[in-house]
């Protein structure tokens, strides 16, 4: 069966049909031939957590409604949902975690390569962690910040510090519901303790661990991975770069970094410049070295060098395809195990690098932080190597690319709106009270086959600045965008509203605003935490026109991501339902109960316009609540009252 | 009265089990773990088909007038008598898989070692020891069920029946306001 994809750009159109041609199978066709997949795991119903099972929870109410052990759907549900959450909070915490350990070792170890680039963010970190900054050395304080910082993880007393970044009401709600962090990994390891047969049954109870762990994630271990990324490798500034499979050059040797961590994929962006590497690279006949990034690698080192962003998550095995790709370099998360099979019929060169992401049959090149540019030398030289080994006659590049705007930040994107010399949030406060911009969605998360590729994530964005909705985004959902011109003032602001279109005409933005990878969600928490302490849209994020979105989710950390924005009080789009759809009583408590308890709540709608629109509605309402001026201009879309 | 298996297409999770329970109940240990370690290939009769999002087992009828039967050249595909199982001789078989294109519901296999077909035999094996076949055991939410044929339809004017009387009985409440 030949999969055609309708919606999505035209370079993976291209290449989804050459997959067929060369009848090699991607994602696509795997969930093709998975169908139909299992209505008792979509339903959150079925529970293997111990050997008495596994149970199937009938949802027709006509077999058993409880397992083995007496556990209802609810139980069931809540759990299984519970440990999809401790397992995206412990991917982005960990990367939060090996981010601090190559801190300590940039200011503890003279040989480091890595190097404190951005002083004035590990001055704001020491800040928050009470550390003394006047007057010391730098690496000092940098050791004081990375052990701070690493202490949060397995603290055995206390809170974790560094949701203060939160705003005072929200720590004080977070504090009476009993959800305040007290160690990022304790949390995970709570989950996974009343998880276990026989520990918690009380569905509410369960979640509110889980509120509790993702907090730990969002407002801890990936604002950790956040705030020390940028101290090592800088706080990314605005800059223009060029996204989809078209970067991909066939008269250079290409290296596609793919993944998550910043570590080794800055250090290979640096080392590819050396000028002894490029002479060796047109020795075997190349004009030079191309680094193209996938997935959440490629979003860390296009923000801080203008790296081409070679695709999403979903085109890891059509880069692949091209037969361009001297190497392909993975390091953690959301590499589909499917991608050897697909390097073995080119000849890519797919390398491991982390020693907790290994695959059998493929070259593992394990990177350490303290020889990182031995190592990245090393495998530069490999894909070198790799280049006589190309077959000409068998490489497609689809000839797609898009331009893009990348790199705002908490810190960098407002200080346009303010001007260079006060930089402030204080505009952008008032446009929303004005009726210029209608409040604000973050747009995120992953791709997922399930869904016609790219639709979601487009007509959502679309929908929302067609309202005057200014729309953040990360993760795969910023290169869907980029790919798509929507990070691009001109083609983008053809479909924002008009009072959307006078605030970045007069300030330079574009209306869709690539924050960074998926831990760099934190950065829209931030965001969120600065807009209110700026003052005149209440005094809680609950109490913000604004809204959250993952269109085309799929993996655990979506949903630890989607916990703590509900957790710090936004309203959560997604679009394929959680897999809790099987217990009425978690279904209601998560979309609808949770909104009193936390201000924010869950919504599920896979219809993408619909699902703006839901947004729309919500942000009106919290208009309405704050009492603020009606919308300038008439609207493209009236929602409903 | 013979029995079928009746599927509720409506009830169907899609989770497979009855593929899963047919390559069990026609391997040579019925062990799972043993079907894995020694590489054995029994292969399912039942299939859950994929129809957009929904999810339809479909399985061998049985069919009175069985068109792969009426196809097979050497007997392979024969029944013992009318209403009986329509079963398969490997021994018989030449390979020629006339019945798997007569067959109008595509529910006839080539034998995954490519010696024969898979056919449905109604678990005449697990029949005999007086079990329901395998693939209607394992369904957990009674989606397949092994009935009566005449039942099947006692069910439906049953149902039909209830909703007839219901409606009856708001008339003349109704009519006595």
């Amino acid at each position: 069966m030949v999969k055609e994809l309708k919606f999505a750009d035209k370079a993976s159109k291209a290449m989804v049909k050459r997959a067929a041609e060369e009848n090699i199978d991607t994602v696509w066709d795997r969930y093709e031939a998975l169908q139909p997949q299992c209505g008792f795991g979509t339903l959150g119903l079925c529970c293997k957590n111990c050997s008495m099972g596994p149970c199937r929870i009938d949802p027709f109410g006509d077999g058993p409604q409880v397992g083995v052990c007496g556990a209802n759907a609810d139980t069931i549900a809540a759990r299984n949902l519970a440990r999809m959450i401790a397992g995206g909070a412990a991917a982005h915490s960990d990367h939060g975690r090996d981010i601090a350990h190559t801190l300590l070792m940039a200011a503890e170890n003279p040989n480091s390569d890595y190097m404190v680039k951005d002083e004035n963010k590990l001055k704001a970190v020491a800040e928050l962690y009470e550390i003394k900054t006047e007057g010391r050395d730098i690496k000092k304080i940098a050791g004081d910040v990375a052990r701070a910082a690493l202490k949060e993880f397995g603290q055995h007393e206390g809170e974790v510090k560094m949701i203060q970044s939160a705003p005072p009401a929200r720590v004080k709600l977070w504090k009476e519901m009993g959800v305040v962090p007290r160690a990022i990994d304790r949390e995970i390891v709570e989950i996974m303790h009343r998880t276990h047969i026989g520990v918690d049954t009380d569905y509410k109870n369960i979640i509110r661990q889980s509120v509790r762990s993702a907090i730990a994630d969002g407002w801890g271990g990936s604002m950790i991975a956040t705030e020390l990324s940028d101290v090592l490798f800088g706080t990314p500034f605005p800059i223009r770069a060029t996204a989809n499979l078209g970067v991909i050059d066939k008269d250079y040797i290409n290296i596609i970094v793919h993944g998550h961590e910043p570590t080794l994929s800055d250090i290979i962006a640096t080392v590819s410049m050396k000028k002894e590497l490029i002479e060796k690279a047109q020795k075997k006949g190349a004009k030079g070295i191309n680094i193209g990034g996938i997935c959440c690698t490629a979003n860390e080192i296009l923000m801080r060098h203008g790296i081409p962003v070679a695709g999403s998550v979903m085109q890891q095995e059509l880069a692949v395809l091209t037969g361009a790709v001297e190497l392909m370099l993975v390091d953690v998360q959301c590499l589909y195990p499917g991608l050897n099979t697909v390097a073995r019929c080119y000849h890519t060169q797919l390398i491991t690098t982390s020693p907790k992401a290994k695959m059998p049959g493929v070259m593992h090149i394990e990177f350490h932080e303290d020889r990182a540019v031995e190592i990245a030398t090393r495998i530069i030289e490999t894909a070198i190597d790799n280049f006589p080994n190309r077959n000409s006659e068998n490489v497609f590049i689809p000839d797609t690319t898009e331009r893009l705007i990348a790199g705002f930040t908490a810190e960098s994107v407002f200080n346009f709106l303010g001007g260079k010399y006060r930089a402030t949030y204080r505009p952008l406060n008032n446009a929303v009270i004005e009726g210029r911009i209608r409040g604000a969605a973050g747009v995120i998360g992953c791709s997922n086959p399930n869904v016609e590729y790219e639709e979601g994530h487009i007509e959502m964005v679309k929908e929302l600045i067609k309202n005057d909705v200014l729309v953040v985004t990360t993760g795969c959902n910023a290169i869907s965008c980029a790919k798509h011109g929507l990070l691009k003032s001109d083609t983008a602001l053809k479909y924002a509203g008009k009072g959307l279109q006078e605030v970045c005409r007069a300030v330079g933005l574009p209306p869709v605003l690539h924050l960074g990878s998926c831990v760099d969600n934190s950065r829209i928490l931030r965001v969120l935490a600065n807009v209110v302490a700026e003052g005149g849209l209440g005094d809680d994020i609950s109490d913000l026109p604004v809204a959250g979105a993952a269109p085309e989710w799929m993996s655990e950390k979506a949903v630890s991501i989607g916990m703590y924005f509900v957790a710090s009080g936004v309203y959560t789009m997604i679009g394929k339902p959680l897999p809790i759809t099987g217990s009425k009583n978690l279904f209601n408590y998560l979309t609808d109960e949770m909104e009193e308890e936390f201000g924010g709540k869950w919504a599920f709608e896979g219809n993408p316009i619909e699902a703006a629109r839901k947004m729309i509605r919500h942000i009106d309402k919290k208009r309405k609540v704050l009492k603020l001026r009606p919308m300038i201009y008439e609207q493209v879309f009236e929602p409903v009252v | 009265m013979a029995k079928m298996i009746a599927v509720n297409i409506e009830k169907c999770m899609g989770c497979k089990s009855c593929e899963f329970a047919c390559a069990v109940a026609h391997s040579t240990t019925k062990n799972p773990e043993s079907i894995i370690k020694d590489g054995e290939k029994p292969g399912y009769r039942i299939t859950v088909e994929a129809y957009g999002r929904n999810a339809i087992p479909v399985n061998c009828s049985h069919c009175e007038e069985a068109a792969c039967m009426m196809a097979c050249p050497t007997g392979a595909v024969y029944r013992n008598s009318d209403k009986e199982p329509v079963l398969f001789d490997k021994q018989r078989c030449i390979g020629c898989k006339m019945c798997l294109q007569a067959c109008p519901f595509g529910v006839i296999t080539v034998s995954l070692d490519g010696k024969g077909i898979l056919k449905c035999d109604l678990c005449a094996e697990r029949l005999s020891k007086g079990q329901d076949p395998a693939c209607v055991t394992s369904c957990p939410t009674g989606a397949l069920r092994f009935i009566d044929e005449a039942e099947v339809n006692k069910e439906k004017r049953q149902k039909v029946a209830s909703r007839l009387v219901a409606a009856q009985q708001t008339n003349l409440a109704k009519s006595r306001e």
